[in-house]
């Protein structure tokens, strides 16, 4: 019945263009010649250099890391995300189950232990964490470039939610039809969570792809860094250069945002489903 | 709850709260009726989860907590213990005050532009309804940007040669100096901040609005004339909870996750540019190698965290309670 | 099959609350027996007792010649039917239905031909590749009752089964249901809130009453000799009234009108009254000020009052009632309880013949 006025879309149409231009102009630009851009400044249309650029970002070697390939760096990225989305996914549902369907001994004081991890962010401990990982011999390997990102508890929490939403009686049917702890878990549950652990994938995904921090002061073997990393790097080589290889930067930059990008768009509804679950 | 006087209660307040926040979400719903009764089982289940917290969270905060008490060597032979000097020694700084001071601001600003920006994206989003998805596809595109990319990108428009931003300010006479002069960095890094928390805002304030019933917007229809009054007596009140909830995820995002942003902006030099408190912790621990010190700076953010965390639980608690 | 034999049986939550206490119960081979009471009555958690889905804090359950008190519910040889059904979403209904005896490493053959069988009997064979969802509420009850069947348990328990059905398919659910023990002659527990759900279903009614059974017997010797007043409110629709009166002289008087004759010794009784056992008379003992009427039909129930209490009585007239009407009463109708206990007077007075139902 409300009526639609232009200037609802006026405003939609600004906000988008504000959100949506320094993509473009990013992707554009990463098509001109270096020379071009420090010339003429950034462009919103395609140019002619796009294929020798993204060429030479994923395949030359010391493009301007020293060792390293974007197709590497792409290829850890996608490790990176991946094992944390599942690392998180198996992790936080094991440890849900026991919480939420068993009775033991401390089952509060492990509750606890676990989801006082919500309280600190990585970051704030991320100098005795890197002391952690160096006494570990941790350091450049995907165990550590992973595992430590999975001591948060988010996940633990939304199946801990989750499981909590399943009804009593399909546990209580379960029993009667003669499965176990093993059986539940295995044929009941994990089907049943399907939905839920997709759409947790999928924001996991994004978070291991999009991390920065731990990577930077985890790697410093080149053959582990990420699109991430790799976007410092370039930036550190940059200081000093006559003129700067703002193609090959954008380049870089587009890679590093397509696959969550595309993630997220392709499978939209499942995402805002589970971030708005899942966040609460 | 009693009331004590201020002054004493201050210093244990964070951990009363916590404690009482995360006693909320294990007591606030009824267990299941029927659980396994193993002795063992339950902790096969839980291992991987308790020993990657153990190992990763437990031991470097308690490492973090250990090490703010001493001085460690330079050079690396063992460690003084010098009690709560390096507390004292933080919060009396002069750079760390205005890094703090800094950091406040910074919150504010983020979360007030972005939660903003983002409310009134989405009510105009909920209104054309029939052509709100390609708007959201563009909002929900540049969630899944990180911020690092955000960062570059929004160097480069800031660039001193190439930046369109850049230009524009010139044409208004004045000469942005992005990395060079701290409040022209501030612009810089506030503004790309603002676009990446834009459609995380978005998102949710759009989910709310949608889940307001339709008899209830059509009661309103009905009850208000005025469009702003509608909006300012039934839908926003409706919002408040995710508003609020919002405002403290923007609140730690502006604290923590804008340190991409920050590192990618500043670039490692420091000398003159603004920056929170969690980039400075960064970079006393790895590149001034200030352990003691870095790791006190540690401690006192652990606390701020706890207590915006516990202050988000208690709500959380109490919106599974009450719809 | 077997029997269910509960000895002395007590459940005291954590907490110190009595949810059951000592209740001694046999319910014989193939008898379908239904347990009924208001919510928290303790009737769910005695069902869960011999699920084995909750501890028995005192006495022994019995099945069989097994006491199964620590028994795990999938050894006890029992199946049940929930309210929400508890269908597992992601499964077939065939697979729904093979579950448990997959689990009890049934041979293949046997499995298929026990669903197959079973669906035929409840009608669902066309559905049996159909998950739960695509379903309807009747067609996911029937699920529910077929994953009972197949596992040819010693003792089917139903948990409210048709609570969450409309009021037509609870009606023709009921005989199913009814039909269904009868050709397996199953022995049955059934647990409902819903009297005539109990009435109808039961061989034998149990009616407890915050943990304690009130009553034991066949549904109609409930129904014409309620051991206490709480079973007379309880049982039959619609429901007994209940008047303050005493009995004075060999009399039972509402005020200071005369009922009919009560031999029991005076004094104050709670005098129990079915609406269908009053009937509206020109110079009947007790005045009646009507206050208001429901139309059922086939009869009709009239609302009033009588010395000030509350009173209904049911009659199949259609003509308009006058506002003051006089009842009269069938002494072998009165049904007279201890004000204090609440429990049913003996009175030496024989009922003439059958009430009319």
């Amino acid at each position: 019945m409300q009526q639609v006025k232009p200037l609802d879309h006026l405003v939609l149409i600004l906000g988008a263009l504000f959100m949506a231009l320094p993509v473009i102009v990013a992707l554009m630009s990463s098509t001109h010649a270096a020379i071009e851009i420090h010339s003429n400044g950034l462009y919103l249309t395609p140019g002619g250099d796009g294929v020798e650029t993204y060429n030479k970002v994923l395949t030359a070697r010391g493009g301007f890391t020293g060792d390293v390939t974007g197709l590497l760096m792409l290829g850890n990225s996608m490790i990176m995300g991946i094992g944390f989305a599942v690392g998180k996914i198996v992790l936080s549902m094991t440890a849900a189950y026991a919480l939420v369907y068993f009775r033991f001994r401390f089952a509060t004081l492990i509750f606890w232990a676990i989801f006082t991890t919500l309280l600190l962010p990585l970051e704030v401990r991320i100098m005795p964490s890197y002391q952690v990982m160096s006494t570990l011999g941790l350091l450049n390997s995907y165990t550590g470039l992973i595992v430590p990102l999975l001591a948060s508890a988010t996940g633990t929490f939304f199946f801990r939610q989750f499981f909590k939403s399943v009804p009593d009686e399909l546990l209580e049917a379960a029993r009667i039809d003669g499965a176990g702890p093993w059986k539940f878990f295995v044929d009941v549950l994990v089907p049943l969570s399907r939905t839920m652990m997709a759409a947790i994938f999928i924001i996991m995904f994004i978070y291991g792809w999009n991390q920065y921090l731990w990577p930077l002061i985890m790697t410093t073997d080149e053959s582990f860094y990420t699109l991430m990393r790799g976007i410092k790097s370039i930036l550190q080589v940059w200081v000093g250069s006559q003129i700067p290889d703002y193609n090959e930067a954008f380049a870089l930059a587009v890679l590093a945002m397509i696959p969550p990008i595309i993630v997220v768009v392709v499978f939209q509804r499942m995402f805002i489903k589970g971030l708005t679950e899942s966040d609460k | 709850m009693t009331l004590t006087h201020p002054s004493v209660s201050v210093p244990r307040r964070p951990f009363a709260r916590l404690m009482r926040g995360l006693a909320a979400i294990g007591a606030s719903e009824p267990q299941k009726r029927v659980q396994f009764d193993r002795p063992l089982t339950p902790w096969l289940f839980l291992a991987p989860q308790l020993a990657v917290v153990v190992i990763f969270f437990y031991w470097p905060s308690v490492e973090a907590v250990l090490s703010s008490f001493y001085i460690e060597d330079p050079f690396g032979f063992g460690a003084t213990f010098v009690g709560m000097e390096n507390y004292s020694d933080a919060l009396t700084n002069a750079r760390y005050q205005a890094t703090a001071a800094f950091t406040a601001f910074f919150c504010v600003v983020v979360t007030a532009l972005s939660l903003g920006i983002g409310l009134l994206l989405a009510v105009k989003a909920d209104k054309v309804i029939r052509g709100a998805g390609p708007y959201k596809t563009v909002l929900i595109s540049v969630y899944a940007i990180a911020p690092p990319v955000a960062g570059l990108i929004g160097m480069m428009i800031f660039d001193q040669h190439i930046g369109p931003i850049t230009e524009l300010f010139a044409f208004f006479g004045h000469d942005l100096r992005v990395g060079v002069n701290y409040w022209d960095t501030a612009i810089a890094v506030i503004t790309i901040s603002v676009w990446k928390q834009i459609p995380y805002n978005f998102i949710f304030f759009l989910s709310g609005l949608q889940t307001v019933p339709v008899s209830v917007r059509e009661a309103a229809l009905i009850d208000a004339r005025s469009g702003w009054r509608r909006f300012r007596d039934i839908v926003l009140p409706l919002l408040a909870p995710t508003a609020f909830f919002l405002l403290i995820i923007n609140i730690t995002y502006a604290m923590f996750d804008t340190f991409a942003i920050f590192d990618v902006v500043v670039k490692d030099k420091p000398a003159n540019n603004p920056m929170t408190l969690v980039y400075k912790v960064y970079l006393d621990g790895f590149k001034g190698n200030d352990i003691g010190g870095s790791s006190a700076q540690s401690v006192i953010l652990m606390v701020v965290v706890a207590a915006l965390t516990v202050v988000q639980f208690r709500f959380l608690e109490r919106r599974v309670h009450y719809g | 099959m077997a029997t269910v034999t509960l000895s002395n049986v007590g459940k005291t939550y954590a907490g110190g609350v009595d949810a059951v206490r000592g209740v001694d119960v046999e319910i014989k081979d193939g008898e379908f027996v239904v347990l009924v009471g208001p919510s928290g009555c303790g009737k769910s958690t005695m069902l869960r007792m011999v699920a084995g889905l909750e501890d028995v804090t005192r006495g022994e359950v019995r099945i069989g010649d097994r006491v199964v008190n620590t028994l795990d519910p999938a050894d006890r040889d029992i199946a049940m039917v929930f309210q929400n059904y508890a269908l597992y979403p992601h499964m077939s209904v065939r697979d729904n239905m093979a579950y448990g005896l997959k689990n009890r490493r049934t041979p293949k053959d046997e499995i298929t031909r026990r669903v197959d069988e079973a669906a035929r009997m409840l009608e669902l064979a066309p559905y049996l590749d159909r998950k739960p969802r695509a379903l309807s509420g009747g067609q996911r009850q029937r699920v529910a009752m077929g994953r009972a069947i197949v596992r040819q348990p010693s003792a089917f328990l139903f948990d409210e089964p048709l609570s969450n059905l409309d009021a037509k398919l609870r009606v023709s659910m009921r005989g199913e249901i009814r039909r269904l023990q009868k050709r397996l002659a199953t022995t049955s527990l059934y647990v409902t809130h819903d009297q005539l759900e109990a009435m109808t279903l039961a061989d034998r009614l149990i009616v407890l009453r915050d943990g304690a059974v009130e009553q034991v017997g066949a549904p109609l010797e409930v129904y014409r000799r309620p051991a206490s007043a709480f079973v007379a409110a309880f049982i039959g629709s619609p429901a007994m009234t209940l008047l303050d009166a005493r009995v004075s002289d060999g009399q039972a008087l509402v005020g200071d009108h005369v009922v009919a004759p009560a031999a029991v010794p005076a004094g104050e009784v709670t005098l129990g009254l079915r609406p269908e056992d009053l009937r509206i008379t020109r110079d009947g003992p007790l005045p009646m000020r009507v206050d208001y009427i429901e139309e059922l039909g086939a009869q009709r129930i009239v609302h009033g009052f009588v010395d000030g209490q509350k009173i209904a009585v049911t009659e199949t007239g259609a003509e308009s009632l006058p506002a003051d009407l006089r009842l009269s009463v069938d002494p072998g109708a009165l049904h007279l309880f201890d004000v204090k206990t609440g429990r049913r007077l003996p009175q030496t007075v024989t009922r003439p013949e059958a009430v009319p139902a």
